[in-house]
């Protein structure tokens, strides 16, 4: 929580209405996204009870498990929901433009479009990569047959929740991040996770979102007391009511998801959000190649050479989504500004034509002078980046006091043509306001992985290649969990294996 | 208030519960006094036994703290099937040994429970425990603990099981679920050691690691993992060491002073307003009284978080921070910093959304 936040949180309750915190949107909105909202049963692992879904805010497809525990109603259930998600996610799969790789001596296809699922919260893509674990291995025939659709709901459940771990991806959306992305509350966050009230905050205000408060909860976990109350006499007695009862008890969610996708539809898009969609659409074009060519489903868990790679994807998605934020958004750039990790300024003097002969060949290093009144946490030697010119790098050569602030002394390069002669405009004339910051749009190559198959015995050695027939529930399973505890309670940890009494 | 005129101590905690039943600690209202040892109220009304619940209801700002009757019976059936025929599924599961005994201390009643399970541990043989029931000096009072199973192993080595009923899927679980149920199991390896010590034995024996066993995957069979509870032990025993002032606490409160749930809403509330609470949004989570709290709260930088309270430099109330961001106050010599901060931040703040053409709100 950056104090320039917090600030706004302090707003929104002297306000008693919720305060944005960007000004641009930095998420993709689809024309025609899919809302899924499901209610699971207490206790249970990962039951579901219920699921209100559909793409058509006044055609809701309510979903309902009449006996939650039966596991034949549970698969028909999944079956179900299949025949509502798998044709939506295919109806993406099929035209395709080119996009040229290996700087144009090659392309390849993607999909011009991609699925877009809404959800109201985090708990709900934990519902939505548990029942993807639970459905993806199942066996369509043998034993305990399920219905074809059933693995393949599994497999396309577990693509979109590992994408909703991806940052900035736009596959898998839940309203509660979504809005706490663009405005905060006069509440806590603890609070903000009950979509109702925080929705509340930003249409109403304080009031209405107390008022919220009381209401239907927006799933998966259902309220004890309704389940006390309303649910249990209900499938006791398998009684006919049911779901009409749950249909309005989701309807209230559903319309404000419906709701929520129009507010953030409003907001202008941030520049870069486009770029971060058509990752999305990459990521959905390799899954969905991979499922029309026969690939197995997803492991339970990742090889060590996998599990790595995953880490390292994550790491570049988290920190590109933090500047291309910064760089859309001058709100998001204020934070860095506040932490000094950015700075704005006048520039004072230019040498646009200043060329560098020292070196073999003559480069074009223009010079410039910024003022700025704002702390400067950088050291010369630095290489700082300035929004309106992504491209361009300036290296900070010294920093002196001047005035009532500091001027920057800076040397550019890059983003100025080819010629030795900067194109107009390329270099920061005199006069004009910049931003600098710290931050950079830059690749940054990640690390070599070896090959799965030479996978180290360090790590584990190479992974065994899928056996359809290895039943993973029934599978010796070694448990060894990282369960970490946020840092306010006490965390745990499964530490050894089987737990067996000491001998 | 001298020695002679002091009350007797469960005397005065009697007169501030009044006419209703003592609600007693047991395992998860200990582990929940640590999650928040800093709040006197919670202290006070717990060690004096009053019903937070109905007291919240009565004050009007009644929790949600249910529990839903499919998560209770899916644990009473889990439970129930691990201990079927003289618990085979159970000692499958911890690999016990076959001889293991098993003795089950249910169908007695509290006080003969508690003696049993004494002289069952102090015989010191092999077993399984089930049903057992432990003592605890909470605050100075004594608080019975009912573990779901103890076992005792062949070197004169115990060790606490504790039954879920929530999933380990692929060798993960509910990070919370499981953080509670280390907590939970630490209060029983405590009230063990204690138990021990006072038996004279070496309270080592108790071991830190404790057995969880739970439902794997999606099926209902049981799986059994081992936690290290150490690290719960020592912020157990560090809260458990500061509750001890709540007599001084109590001590403190004005004569006569009472929660009685039979008193008037406006009485209970001003009651409420002399013992102070220590509101964290965290609360709602964990302590049925936590909504009054959160009302009487509204305002403050804690109740929007700790997080938040100390990005605006810890300064107490909303009001404060925005007048000092907007230089309406003059700041003490210790917020000087903070008011600082605020500023540039209110500066930042204004600048980047004066730039935006339409004014979002």
């Amino acid at each position: 929580m950056s104090t320039l936040t917090a600030l706004a949180r302090a707003q929104a309750v002297a306000t008693g209405r919720a305060q944005p915190i960007a000004t641009v949107r930095h998420l993709h909105v689809h024309d025609h996204p899919l809302v899924l909202i499901p209610l699971v049963m207490a206790g249970e692992a990962n039951a579901p009870l219920a699921a209100m879904a559909g793409t058509d805010p006044a055609r809701p497809r309510l979903l309902v498990v009449g006996q939650p525990r039966n596991r034949d109603e549970r698969f028909a259930f999944a079956a179900d929901l299949a025949a509502i998600l798998v044709p939506y996610a295919d109806s993406f799969t099929i035209d395709t433009e080119d996009v040229a790789v290996d700087r144009g001596k090659d392309v390849r296809k993607r999909y011009v479009d991609a699925p877009q699922i809404w959800m109201p919260n985090p708990a709900g893509i934990d519902f939505v990569r548990l029942f993807g674990r639970s459905t993806r291995f199942r066996r369509t025939d043998g034993d305990n047959p399920v219905p074809a659709a059933v693995p393949l709901l599994g497999r396309w459940l577990t693509f979109f929740a590992n994408t909703a771990e991806v940052p900035g991806s736009s596959l898998l959306v839940n309203a509660v991040q979504a809005l706490g992305l663009h405005w905060v509350t006069g509440q806590s966050g603890t609070e903000d996770a009950q979509f109702g009230a925080q929705l509340a905050w930003i249409e109403s205000g304080a009031a209405a979102a107390r008022a919220a408060e009381k209401g239907p909860v927006a799933g998966p976990a259902t309220d004890p007391d309704f389940d006390n109350r309303v649910l249990a006499p209900l499938i006791e007695r398998s009684a006919p009511e049911l779901p009409q009862v749950l249909h309005d008890l989701l309807l209230p969610t559903w319309e404000r998801m419906w709701r929520t996708v129009g507010l953030l539809r409003r907001l202008p898009a941030g520049e870069r959000v486009r770029l971060r969609w058509d990752a999305d659409r990459d990521v959905f074009t390799a899954f969905a190649q991979n499922l029309a060519e026969g690939g197995p489903p997803q492991p339970r868990r990742d090889g060590a050479v996998a599990a790595a790679a995953r880490l390292q994807r994550l790491e570049n998605a988290a920190s590109r989504y933090a500047v291309q934020r910064a760089f859309d958004d001058p709100l998001v750039l204020a934070e860095y500004r506040l932490s000094g990790a950015a700075f704005a300024g006048t520039v004072t003097l230019a040498n646009p034509d200043r060329v560098d002969d020292t070196g073999r060949r003559p480069v074009l290093r223009p010079r410039i002078m910024v003022h700025t009144t704002e702390p400067v946490r950088v050291e010369p030697g630095a290489s700082l980046t300035s929004p309106a010119r992504p491209s361009q790098k300036a290296r900070v050569i010294s920093i002196s006091p001047a005035g009532d602030g500091q001027d920057v002394l800076l040397e550019l390069s890059g983003g100025m043509g080819r010629r030795l002669v900067a194109e107009p405009g390329s270099v920061p004339a005199v006069g004009e306001r910049l931003i600098l910051t710290t931050l950079s749009e830059a690749y940054r190559p990640g690390g070599t992985l070896p090959d799965p198959a030479e996978t180290p015995w360090t790590h584990g050695g190479p992974p065994a290649p899928y056996d359809p027939s290895g039943q993973p529930d029934q599978q010796q399973r070694d448990v060894v969990a990282a369960v970490r505890g946020d840092l306010e309670q006490p965390g745990a940890e499964l530490v050894t294996g089987a737990g067996r009494i000491l001998p | 208030m001298d020695q002679g005129t002091r009350l007797d101590q469960s005397t005065r905690l009697d007169q501030l519960r009044g006419s209703g039943r003592a609600k007693r600690h047991n395992a998860r209202t200990i582990a929940a006094l640590t999650g928040n040892p800093g709040c006197n109220r919670r202290a006070v009304l717990d060690a004096a036994g009053i019903d937070k619940q109905r007291l919240a209801e009565r004050v009007g700002h009644p929790g949600s703290f249910g529990q839903s009757r499919f998560a209770l019976s899916r644990g009473n059936a889990f439970e129930a099937m691990l201990k079927a025929d003289d618990c085979a599924l159970l000692r499958e599961v911890l690999a016990a040994d076959a001889g293991l005994g098993y003795q089950d201390l249910g169908a007695d009643t509290l006080s003969d429970r508690h003696e049993q399970t004494v002289k069952v541990l102090a015989d010191a043989r092999s077993a399984l425990i089930d049903h057992p029931l432990l003592t605890l000096d909470v605050a100075g009072q004594t608080v019975y603990l009912e573990p779901d199973l103890i076992a005792y192993a062949h070197h004169g080595r115990l060790q606490v099981v504790e039954i879920k009923s929530f999933a380990i899927v692929d060798g993960q679980a509910d990070s919370a679920k499981v953080s509670a149920a280390a907590v939970q199991a630490a209060v029983y390896v405590l009230a063990l050691r204690d138990l021990m010590e006072r038996l004279g034995q070496d309270p080592s024996t108790v071991s830190h690691e404790v057995v969880l066993v739970c439902p794997a995957d999606f099926s209902f069979h049981p799986t059994a993992v081992v936690l290290d509870v150490r690290k719960q032990l020592s912020t157990l025993r560090r809260q458990l060491s500061r509750l001890a002032a709540v007599t001084g606490l109590i001590d403190a409160l004005p004569a006569g002073l009472t929660f009685d749930l039979a008193l008037e809403p406006e009485e209970l509330v001003a009651a409420l307003a002399h013992v102070e609470a220590r509101y964290a949004p965290e609360c709602l989570s964990a302590c049925e009284l936590s909504v009054y709290c959160r009302n009487e709260a509204a305002g403050s930088t804690a109740a929007l978080g700790r997080t938040v309270r100390e990005a605006l430099g810890g300064i107490d109330s909303v009001g404060e921070v925005l007048d000092l961001a907007e230089g309406r106050r003059e700041p003490t010599e210790d917020q000087a910093e903070a008011a600082a901060m605020l500023q540039a931040a209110l500066r930042l703040r204004s600048e980047a959304l004066s730039l935006v053409p339409e004014a979002r709100s």
